[in-house]
């Protein structure tokens, strides 16, 4: 009975449960996030897959009325210990977010944020950070020359993969993404799935989205989420050719949603 | 074909809409008498004193003959005045809304603060005063100086700055607090590194807003004891001082026309030190408005 | 590679005892200064009462309250009846409402239920402009021009007198009022003028029988606030009021204010420890509970009414 999984587990979540007051938007989620690789979450809205990514970097946990039961282990560590510093586990889980939320600052100094309040701040390190955040997002050719202009003169396409630099600027393990294309047109959307495909090299990424022929392109591993539970979580191929459960068929054949 | 109830009367339409253009037609003149007294009292006090106003004017102290009466004192009881309150306010001010803004909990303590500060905004500039005068000048033993003045002015103003960095920190959109939260920063770097870099421009509007309120304030000084003739140039801030709206109202309360058109002239400096401090502040808040 | 960003932020992570105390620090920095906005009360409170009290270990409160006659500075057998003060304050406070209650809000059903949004934006800041006008100004104005324009209208009308500050202390306030019940009827929903114009309402219809109604507890609110101010207003009476305390509401004559007396009594050379020098705190102290009542009603009915939509 000894089967080892070949892959293995960033997250591992156990029997979750979160309340935003009464009302309850994550229903008993178990799931295993594989490593390098890129998973993305389905479900129409408010079946409860923005809070489920939030919860990974506990950014849930700012709305005030939040309660959670359950255990979420992040490399073989409760995220949720007494002890765990929540910005410890920020700073190796990266996150973008829906709408490109660059700061208004120059574009050098929006990748610069997080080594910069992680304590580094020698020009020559902070140089190279900035270089290879900007050239792992693709966006390096695009800015170069006018790093020193504020971010928000870029294109919304642009924002969105600076976002992106200013995440991969800290080395983290892991990328959270929330829709992030949802804002962009058709062009920029396909540069950032692009761009993810690139990315799973080196990184596990979490994605949620609406557009399923957008998780049937990018994603290794799908989960489909309906009422706050999760229906099915499989290989992405299977969930579109033969899925086990007739509601997973139903969303992806486009009844409901 | 069916009996209509309500049928449409001409005449009583007709006479409803009259109404309505008579109603508009007063609100508007309503609306335009405030500006029609304020430019009244631009171009009386103009007119009034424009003949005391020189180059001698704003150099010379106030004096027994009216020709020879300046207000050097006075502009610069303002200047020092103001280098205490500036600071102070500015502090306490924005130090204040960023605990009601970012730290505070939705709690009884926070509420009362809340509702202290908006009742304090209501509280009579003489009450302060005598805030002022009792604890400042005698019980801490600053006496009737500059630094006594300044700090009555800072508590005086404070409601206004406080409610003014409180608009301009919530004014940042809740995804610049996720992008810092997502990098892993702290509170305190946040507040650092997004809060206060984008609520500057509107904590400086509004900062400027209500010191000018400062400028113009008479009556708390008055209380604190500034309306000492004054002849000399402050050299600390433990000196007694008098500062121009002061100076205005003792000139305006002496019975000779003459005094009350020098007071007319320390009028038109201050209304101008007024219009430079406002015009400041919308070209603060234009250049840094449209940002999110 | 990938390891020197990583590993340094870490390093720097497992040594951040520094950075905790200063997340600890801060908070109760700024919670130390917003708790100085109660101390201010608190001591607002604390010094006019101490000396409050001590002022009427040497006049009966009775007399204080009941007293018709205000006549401190007599040296012998002086009176202390607030009464004079009060309806002093009260002439002038009532006169500032006639004038500011029909201009505010006319101005303010102008602004929000006429104007254009390009109008607005022009009027709107203009009239606050009127409430930056510093009252010293106001009062050499009052003093120097609305009082000669008054008396050539009544040429028995005193230089000093009651109507002329009361009707500049009305302008003064009439921004406020504008501004505020503007507000109020801004929070009046759209959808609900919409029904009204819909069934063919006109534009005053529609104000005086919805939009009025339904923002009144914020136009009173602006109102108590106004009153409150005009109640407190220093300046503009001390100047051109005069100094008279008269028990009575007669607009022509000379009067006295709450707040011009404790201005009379700080000009002059009221001894400390004097009689004369504790009862500007006895005043202060009755001009504080006004403006605290009125300010906190005011307070309250304005909470009320924004959760009403």
């Amino acid at each position: 009975m000894n089967k080892e999984e070949t892959v293995q587990s960033v997250y591992s979540v156990k029997n979750f449960n979160l309340w935003y007051g009464n009302t309850q938007a994550l229903k008993d989620i178990s799931i295993e996030i594989p490593e390098k690789q890129v998973v993305a979450i389905i479900g129409p809205s408010g079946c409860g897959k923005s809070t489920f990514i939030k919860t990974l970097n506990r950014m849930v946990e700012l709305v005030p009325t939040v309660k959670m039961k359950g255990s979420i282990h992040y490399n073989n560590e409760d995220i949720f210990k007494s002890n765990a510093k929540v910005e410890a586990l920020r700073t190796e889980v990266g996150m973008v977010f829906q709408k490109p939320n660059p700061f208004p600052k120059s574009i050098y100094d929006n990748v610069a944020y997080g080594p910069r309040i992680h304590g580094i701040k020698d020009k020559k390190t902070l140089d190279e950070v900035v270089e290879r955040g900007l050239k792992g997002a693709a966006l390096w050719e695009e800015v170069k020359d006018r790093l020193s202009e504020n971010a928000f003169g870029l294109s919304g396409g642009q924002q969105q993969r600076l976002c992106i630099a200013r995440a991969l600027a800290v080395e983290p393990e892991v990328i959270l993404m929330d829709e992030p294309t949802s804002a962009l047109d058709p062009l920029s959307t396909a540069k950032i799935e692009d761009l993810i495909h690139e990315l799973k090299k080196d990184y596990s990424i979490i994605i949620v989205t609406h557009n399923m022929q957008q998780a049937a392109r990018i994603s290794d591993k799908t989960a489909f989420f309906l009422n706050g539970e999760i229906i099915e979580f499989g290989p992405t191929e299977k969930m579109y050719s033969k899925p086990d459960d007739k509601r997973t068929d139903d969303y992806i054949s486009g009844k409901f949603g | 074909m069916k009996n209509k109830v309500v049928v449409p009367d001409e005449k009583q339409i007709s006479r409803r809409i009259t109404k309505n253009k008579l109603a508009q037609g007063i609100f508007f003149l309503a609306t335009l008498f405030g500006m029609v007294v304020l430019a009244t009292l631009i171009i009386r006090i103009f007119s009034q004193g424009i003949g005391y106003l020189n180059i001698d004017f704003l150099t010379n102290y106030a004096s027994r003959r009216p020709e020879d009466a300046g207000i050097k004192a006075a502009l610069l009881g303002t200047i020092w005045v103001m280098s205490i309150t500036i600071p102070v306010s500015l502090i306490l001010g924005v130090g204040t809304s960023i605990y009601l803004e970012e730290y505070a909990p939705k709690n009884k303590f926070t509420r009362f603060i809340e509702l202290n500060l908006a009742n304090l905004a209501g509280v009579p500039s003489v009450v302060f005063g005598l805030l002022g005068l009792t604890v400042f000048v005698r019980l801490l033993g600053m006496g009737r100086s500059i630094l006594a003045g300044g700090l009555t002015m800072s508590l005086l103003i404070l409601p206004v700055i406080v409610v003014a960095s409180k608009e301009a920190i919530r004014s940042i959109p809740q995804e610049q607090y996720e992008a810092a939260y997502a990098m892993g920063a702290t509170k305190w770097q946040i507040i650092r590194t997004v809060v206060l870099p984008a609520a500057t421009p509107g904590i400086l509007t509004g900062a400027i807003l209500s010191l000018s309120r400062g400028v113009g304030e008479t009556a708390s000084l008055l209380m604190i004891g500034a309306m000492t003739f004054i002849a000399y140039t402050p050299t600390s801030i433990l000196d007694s001082f008098t500062i121009l709206p002061i100076q205005i109202f003792s000139w305006a309360s002496r019975p000779q026309a003459e005094f009350q058109a020098v007071a007319a002239a320390g009028s038109i400096v201050l209304l101008i030190i007024l219009i430079l401090m406002n015009s400041l502040a919308i070209v603060i808040r234009n250049k840094y408005s449209k940002r999110y | 590679m990938k390891s020197t960003i990583r590993d340094r932020i870490q390093q720097n992570q497992s040594k951040q005892s520094y950075q905790n105390k200063i997340e600890t620090i801060m908070p109760m920095l700024f919670l130390l200064m917003a708790s100085l906005s109660i101390l201010v009360t608190a001591g607002i409170i604390f010094t006019l009462f101490r000396e409050t009290i001590y002022f009427f270990s040497q006049v009966p409160f009775i007399d204080f309250i009941t007293g018709t006659e205000w006549y401190p500075f007599f040296a012998n057998n002086p009176s202390y009846g607030i009464l004079p003060l009060l309806s002093g304050t009260f002439t002038i406070a009532a006169i500032a409402m006639a004038v500011a209650v029909p201009f505010g809000l006319a101005a303010a059903i102008y602004l929000s239920e006429y104007a254009s949004d390009r109008r607005r934006k022009v009027l709107k800041p203009i009239l606050e402009v009127l409430a930056g006008v510093p009252t010293v100004v106001y009062g050499l104005f009052a003093l120097t021009f609305v009082t000669p324009l008054l008396q050539t209208f009544m040429p028995s009308l005193p230089i000093f007198n009651a109507l002329s500050p009361g009707i500049v202390v009305g302008i003064m306030i009439i921004p406020q009022v504008a501004s505020l019940s503007q507000e109020a009827m801004n929070a009046v929903p759209q959808s609900m003028r919409d029904g009204a114009l819909a069934l063919g309402a006109t534009r005053l219809e529609v104000a005086l029988k919805i939009v009025i109604p339904g923002s009144l507890s914020g136009i009173i609110s602006s109102l108590v606030l106004g009153l409150s101010r005009a109640i407190g207003e220093t300046m503009i009476v001390a100047t051109a009021a005069g100094s008279t305390p008269n028990l009575g509401f007669t607009p022509t004559e000379s009067i006295q204010t709450m707040t011009a007396y404790i201005v009379q009594v700080s000009l002059g050379d009221a001894t400390f420890g004097s009689t004369i020098y504790y009862s500007i705190y006895a005043v202060g102290m009755t001009l504080f509970l006004f403006t605290l009542i009125m300010n906190l009603f005011a307070n309250h009915i304005s909470r009320k009414y924004r959760e009403v939509y």
